[in-house]
C-alpha cells in the first residue's frame, strides 16, 4: 500500500522464480544489457571502414527534409516522385519543416492521390488491381472469419466494419464525383 | 523478380518487379530465404504512414543469402547466408558511433526524426522490404551478420525484428530486481518483453490485451498473468486494485499507434488519421505505473501529435524511455539466450504463407483471424 512506507510483498521469492522460470535473473545485472549504458561511444563496433561514407550517385534530384544540411549519403530510389501526387509531396518537403503539420498532412493528402493515380496507370497498363484479391478477403473464409470473432470479446470487432468503407470509400467518392461532372458536361452541351 | 507490393489502404497485391542493383559501393544484394510481417507493417497497411508510395515493396525482418556485392564489402561474400537487422544504417555518423543505429543520420533523406528502414515507406528513407525474392541491403559491412550453424531459420528471422524490439523494451524500463512490471500488447513484441523482464530481475510480470488467445500465449509462453481489458471496464483502476493500489513500477506500450480500449482515439487515429496514433496503450502505461516509475515505448507512432496524457506523466513524475531498437546491438547477448533455450523466438510463429499469398497473410494478421500471432513469409517457387 502506497499509505504507508513498505513496498507490497511479492506473491514468489526470487529462489522460486529462478526454480518456474527459465533464466530468470541472467540478465539483472546491467552490464550484461547490452543496450546500457544508452550511448557507448565506440566508432570501431561497427564494421564501418570510412570515417563518412562514399555518396551514392544522385540520379535524379532526389527530396529531402529541409532539416537536413545536405543530402545523406546513402538512401532509397524506389519510387521517385511522378504525377500530380509528386507535385503534392515536393511541395511538402520543399516548404514545411517535420515540425510542422502542414507536411505531414499534405504528404498524406499526396498518399491519397497517388493511389487513385496509380489505379488509373494500373489500369491502363492492362494489370488493373482487384479489390477482392487485393485485400485478402477470401482469408475470411480460408481462415475462420467468423469463428475467430463469434463470442471472443474483441474489442476491435466494433471499428473492423469500418475497413471496407475505407476500402471502397474512395472509389464510391470518385464515382460520384464523375457522374456529377459528366451530367454538368452533358447540361452545358446540350445549352450549346 | 516477385515482390509484395502496396496498392493502396488494406490492399497488397505481388507483382513482377525489376530487381535491385548495387546502388553504392557497400551495398549487397541479397536473395530472400524467409520473411516476416511485423506489427509495424500494419500501420503501412492501414495506411497511417505519410508518404507511403503506391508500389512499395514491405518488409523488414528477412534473411536470406547474399547474392552479390559492391566493390568496397570486405566482411561478406557471395554465398553468405545472413540474417539482416530491420534498421539500414551507416555505421559511422554520431549516432552509430554511440550505438544509437536506428537513429542513423547517413540514410534517410526524408525525415531527420527516423532512421531508415527496409521497406517501410519514404518517411523513413524509400527503401525497398524483403517480402520480395531479392532485396537491396545498404552498408552491407555495417548491418547484416551471418547465421550461426546451430541456429534455425525461424528463430532467426525473428532476432531480426520482433524478439530484438522486445528484449529492448525490457531494458527501456531499467528493470531492478522484483520489480512489477506490466506489458500493454501481447502481440510478437509483447510478448518478447514479458519473457525479457523476467530475464532483467522481475519480480512480477503482468500482459494487457483484448485477445483471449494471445493472452493465452502470454501465460503459457511468458508465465504471465494476464488481464483481458475488454473485459473490464476501466484497465487502470484493475490494475492499480492488483498491484496494493501502488502502481506498476515498470510499464511497457507494445501496442502502438493502432490500440483499441477508446473507440474514439482508436477511429481519430486508426481510420480518420488525424492524429499520429491512438495513444491508448500508452495513456494507461502512464496512468497505472506508479509515481517515479518508468514507461517504456516500443510501440510505434506516426509522426503528427498524439493525445498523450502528457500532464499525468509530469505530475507523477515518470521517466519515459523509447526509441526503435537498435537491433544488431542486442545480437550477442540474445544469440545466447537463444542458445540456453531462455528465449525461444519461433514458439512464437503460427502462420507461414507463400509470397504468392501476400493479400490473404496480410488479412489474417491485421484482423486477427486463425489465432494469428506471427505470419512468416516464404518466397521462392510458386
Ligand atoms: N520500436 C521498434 O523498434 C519496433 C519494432 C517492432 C515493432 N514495433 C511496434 O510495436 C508494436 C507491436 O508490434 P507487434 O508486432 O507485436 O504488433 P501486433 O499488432 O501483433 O500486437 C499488438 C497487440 O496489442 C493489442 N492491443 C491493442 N490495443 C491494446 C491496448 N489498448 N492495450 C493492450 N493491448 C492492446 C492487440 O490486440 C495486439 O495483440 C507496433 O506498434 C509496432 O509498430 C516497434
Ligand atoms: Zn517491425
Ligand atoms: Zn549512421
Amino acid at each position: 500500500m502506497p499509505y504507508t512506507s513498505d513496498k507490497p510483498p511479492l506473491p514468489e521469492t526470487p529462489e522460486q522464480l529462478r526454480v518456474r522460470i527459465p533464466g530468470w535473473g541472467v540478465d539483472l545485472d546491467p552490464a550484461d544489457r547490452p543496450a546500457v549504458p544508452r550511448e557507448r561511444f565506440d566508432p570501431g563496433a561497427t564494421g564501418a571502414h570510412w570515417e563518412f561514407p562514399e555518396r551514392q550517385p544522385e540520379e535524379r534530384p532526389r527530396e529531402r527534409s529541409i532539416e537536413h544540411g545536405t543530402l545523406p549519403p546513402v538512401f532509397g530510389t524506389t519510387l521517385p516522385l511522378r504525377g500530380v501526387s509528386g507535385v503534392v509531396r515536393r511541395y511538402a518537403y520543399r516548404r514545411f519543416s517535420e515540425a510542422r503539420a502542414a507536411h505531414w498532412l499534405l504528404l498524406m493528402a499526396g498518399d491519397r492521390i497517388d493511389v487513385v493515380e496509380s489505379r488509373v496507370l494500373a489500369a491502363v497498363r492492362g494489370r488493373p488491381d482487384d479489390p477482392v484479391a487485393e485485400t485478402g478477403v477470401r482469408s475470411e473464409v480460408s481462415h475462420h472469419g467468423w469463428s475467430s470473432r463469434a463470442g471472443a470479446g474483441r474489442a476491435d470487432v466494433v471499428h473492423q466494419p469500418m475497413d471496407p468503407v475505407i476500402v471502397a470509400g474512395p472509389w464510391v467518392l470518385g464515382g460520384l464525383a464523375a457522374v456529377v461532372v459528366a451530367r454538368r458536361l452533358a447540361r452545358r452541351a446540350r445549352r450549346r | 523478380m516477385r515482390a509484395m507490393v502496396y496498392r493502396g489502404p488494406y490492399r497488397v497485391r505481388v507483382e513482377e518487379k525489376p530487381p535491385p542493383r548495387i546502388e553504392h559501393p557497400n551495398d549487397a544484394i541479397v536473395r530472400v530465404e524467409l520473411a516476416a510481417i511485423c506489427g509495424s507493417d500494419l500501420h503501412l497497411y492501414h495506411g497511417l504512414m505519410p508518404d507511403t508510395r503506391v508500389g512499395t515493396t514491405f518488409g523488414h525482418e528477412f534473411i536470406g543469402v547474399v547474392e552479390q556485392v559492391g566493390p568496397s564489402v570486405e566482411r561478406v561474400q557471395v554465398g553468405d547466408r545472413v540474417m539482416v537487422p530491420f534498421n539500414v544504417y551507416c555505421g559511422s555518423c554520431y549516432y552509430c558511433a554511440r550505438g544509437l543505429y536506428a537513429n542513423c543520420h547517413n540514410v534517410n533523406p526524408n525525415a531527420t526524426a527516423v532512421g531508415g528502414i527496409y521497406g517501410y515507406s519514404h518517411t523513413c528513407g524509400g527503401y525497398d522490404g524483403g517480402q520480395a525474392e531479392l532485396v537491396r541491403v545498404p552498408f552491407a559491412d555495417v548491418g547484416p551478420a551471418p547465421i550461426p550453424d546451430w541456429m534455425d531459420a525461424e528463430d532467426a528471422v525473428l532476432l531480426t525484428d520482433a524478439v530484438a524490439t522486445g528484449y529492448f523494451g525490457a531494458q527501456l524500463g531499467d528493470i531492478v530486481e522484483g520489480d512489477v512490471v506490466v506489458v500493454f500488447g501481447a502481440g510478437p513484441v509483447g510478448l518478447a518483453a514479458a519473457q525479457s523482464a523476467w530475464l532483467m530481475g522481475a519480480g512480477r510480470v503482468i500482459v494487457v490485451d483484448h485477445l483471449e488467445y494471445r493472452l493465452a500465449k502470454a501465460r503459457e509462453l511468458a508465465h504471465a498473468e494476464t488481464y483481458n481489458f475488454a473485459e473490464h471496464r476501466d484497465v487502470v483502476v484493475l490494475l492499480k486494485r492488483v498491484t496494493d493500489h501502488l502502481g506498476a513500477d515498470v510499464a511497457i506500450d507494445a501496442v502502438g499507434a493502432e490500440a483499441d480500449g477508446s473507440l474514439l482515439q482508436h477511429v481519430t487515429a486508426a481510420k480518420l488519421k488525424l492524429q499520429g496514433g491512438s495513444p491508448v496503450a500508452l495513456n494507461w502505461a502512464i496512468d497505472s505505473v506508479r509515481k517515479g516509475g518508468t514507461v517504456s515505448v516500443v510501440g510505434a507512432y506516426g509522426p503528427i501529435f498524439s493525445a498523450v496524457k502528457f500532464g499525468d506523466a509530469v505530475n507523477k513524475g515518470l521517466t519515459l524511455r523509447m526509441n526503435q531498437c537498435h537491433v544488431k546491438r542486442q545480437w550477442p547477448r540474445l544469440f545466447e539466450h537463444v542458445r540456453n533455450g531462455y528465449l525461444r523466438p519461433r514458439d512464437i510463429v503460427t502462420h507461414r504463407f507463400p509470397l504468392e499469398d501476400i493479400a490473404e497473410a496480410y488479412h489474417v494478421f491485421s484482423a486477427k483471424l486463425d489465432g494469428c500471432i506471427k505470419p512468416l513469409v516464404v518466397p521462392g517457387p510458386a
